[in-house]
């Protein structure tokens, strides 16, 4: 393994170091470890996430005005543990209140919901939204569920853009439900990526496969597939994003009034001709911008076919993992609400326009 | 006949050297169908709790118990931290100012902690998961409550092992691993194993 790092178990701490070099406007606490923004004079809701590290910019890079209030970093892939949210959480909260962000991998889930329950015993209103968006997973009853990628950085910016608007904390968890309800997303792998504690490859590819379905971990999706080219692996994945075959599973909601859990039943948006959309193409690590591009390019003509008009895009490495060669691509349906809230301005060391 | 307090800190100080010790093992079967941290994940909450330790050791099982929870829960992360972490905590609540169990106590104490995982994970048995370890051991602590600690869990961590190794022809239906489908078939559960080496190690305190 050649990495640019150090000793293993610092890689996420010197990573945070070079953040708070780099980015003198934000806050960064290493133990426990979170980011936050240093100025904090308005009284709002206050949007946090948070997950394993190895997705940058995700989430680190999107703390700042008209984004994220605070992010809580975990190990390389793993998830950041209760504490972590639990003080993030003291730390930016005005009293508004706090939604959480959370993508749906078990770990995350499970961790954020105890610092839910922890912060609710302090006294802070709390509210937490599921992002899971990977079409790739069909089923929600014999597995964890879809599992939550690229489409949370549309999330995480539509629902800063609403937090500084002033929503209070039950418009702005119907907002996030409203996105996860409406984003599509579908990844491929080239090639794996390497986790520094591991020291090898998550998994083995031949030269002539892919993995088709991918998670931001390595985590397999359909199947493994022949390599055949950009194209036809674009349409493929299209064709998946497009299916509206409606997805329905049982999110848990924190109720405040009550301080417990209550099961809800989400199902899925359809996306039809005539709709509007965001369009995502994400680098998972090691691909090169041109072949973005070349993805979007032909993303761009099978959506028009369909009479789906692309709103904006969002070309580049948002939402990552590691050295992975491959790419994902999001499609979030948007109505004029959300697509405003889209282009106000952004000020954070990944998405920045309009200040 | 009964678990004492310093068993009980043994127990807690030989698992973070078990942990320590099958690092890579657990690792490595996590590569197979999760995410290829639990080993590392489990050695660095357990060397946490060793660090921890001393400065509990005086006080009484439920708070040993306790601050073992909360130190995981903060340490451990991925799914294992909250499972493990809810364990210790709510295995915590029937022990408080306890010095010494004795079977029964110390079977209500396992059961509160497995029940907490199962709240927290909502995983039942056959879903591959280390609630499939924690069903096996618990039914054999309630086979024959008039036995010494020592013999019950001796029995126990048999049962566990069998338990442990069912999980090996089972399809995964919860966490990371749920994703892989089929392909989870044939490989032998982490937290199922981690949960079985936490029980060895307790059986083998008990014995000191």
């Amino acid at each position: 393994m050649k990495k640019m790092i150090n000793q293993i178990d610092q890689v996420v701490k010197e990573q945070l170091q070079g953040i708070a070099k780099a980015h003198s406007d934000l806050d960064v606490h290493l133990d426990p470890m979170y980011i936050v923004r240093k100025e904090r004079e308005k009284t709002k809701v206050a949007l946090i996430s948070g997950g394993g590290s190895g997705h940058e910019p995700m989430h680190g890079g999107y703390v700042g005005k008209g984004m994220l209030d605070g992010a809580c970093p975990g190990e390389m892939f793993t998830s950041p543990t209760p504490d972590q949210m639990y003080e993030c959480a003291q730390k930016v909260d005005t009293g508004e209140g706090i939604l959480f962000l959370i993508k749906n991998y078990t770990g995350d889930v499970l961790n954020f919901e105890t610092a839910v329950e922890l912060l609710h015993g302090e006294g802070v209103k709390v509210q937490a939204t599921l992002i899971d968006d990977d079409v790739a997973v069909k089923d929600s009853l014999y597995t964890a569920g879809r599992r939550g990628v690229a489409t949370t950085v549309l999330a995480e910016k539509i629902l800063g853009a609403a937090a500084e608007e002033g929503y209070n904390l039950d418009k702005i968890s119907a907002l996030a439900k409203h996105i996860a309800n409406r984003g599509r997303s579908f990844g491929v792998a080239l090639s794996a990526c390497t986790v520094p504690a591991a020291g090898k490859p998550s998994f083995d590819l031949a030269d002539n496969e892919i993995e088709f379905g991918i998670g931001i971990h390595g985590e397999p999706g359909i199947e493994r597939r022949a390599f055949t080219d950009g194209d036809t692996i674009t349409t493929d994945m299209m064709s998946e994003i497009l299916d509206n075959t409606p997805y329905e599973r049982i999110v848990r909601r924190w109720d405040n009034n009550l301080g417990e859990w209550q099961d809800e039943s989400w199902i899925t948006e359809p996306l039809n001709s005539g709709d509007k959309v965001i369009v995502l193409v994400n680098n998972l690590g090691a691909t090169p911008q041109s072949e973005l591009y070349m993805v979007y390019r032909k993303v761009a003509e099978i959506l028009e076919n369909h009479e789906i008009q692309i709103e904006r895009n969002l070309i580049g490495s948002y939402c990552t993992s590691l050295d992975m060669q491959g790419i994902s691509i999001s499609v979030l349906k948007v109505d004029d609400e959300m697509l405003s809230l889209y282009d106000m301005p952004v000020n954070t060391p990944a998405m920045r326009w309009g200040c | 006949m009964t678990i004492t307090k310093q068993q009980i800190v043994q127990w807690l100080e030989d698992s973070a050297d078990v942990f320590q010790n099958e690092q890579d093992f657990l690792t490595e079967l996590d590569r197979e169908i999760g995410d290829a941290d639990h080993g590392l994940n489990m050695n660095r909450g357990f060397q946490k709790v060793k660090e921890k330790l001393p400065s509990v050791a005086d006080k009484d099982i439920g708070t040993i118990l306790k601050t073992t929870g909360m130190t995981l829960l903060s340490s451990i992360g991925g799914a294992s931290g909250p499972l493990y972490g809810t364990f210790f905590i709510r295995a915590a609540t029937s022990v408080m100012s306890k010095e010494e169990l004795n079977l029964v106590e110390l079977t209500k104490m396992l059961q509160d902690g497995m029940d907490g995982i199962v709240q927290r994970g909502k995983a039942e048995v056959g879903d591959k998961t280390m609630i499939d370890t924690w069903n096996g051991i618990m039914t054999s602590l309630k086979q024959d409550q008039n036995i010494s600690v020592y013999d019950a869990l001796n029995t126990a961590v048999a049962n566990a092992e069998v338990a442990m190794k069912s999980t090996i022809p089972m399809q995964a239906r919860k966490g990371r691993a749920s994703y892989l489908g089929e392909r989870s078939i044939g490989h032998q559960d982490p937290g199922a194993t981690s949960s079985y080496l936490l029980l060895t190690a307790l059986s083998n305190a008990s014995a000191q």
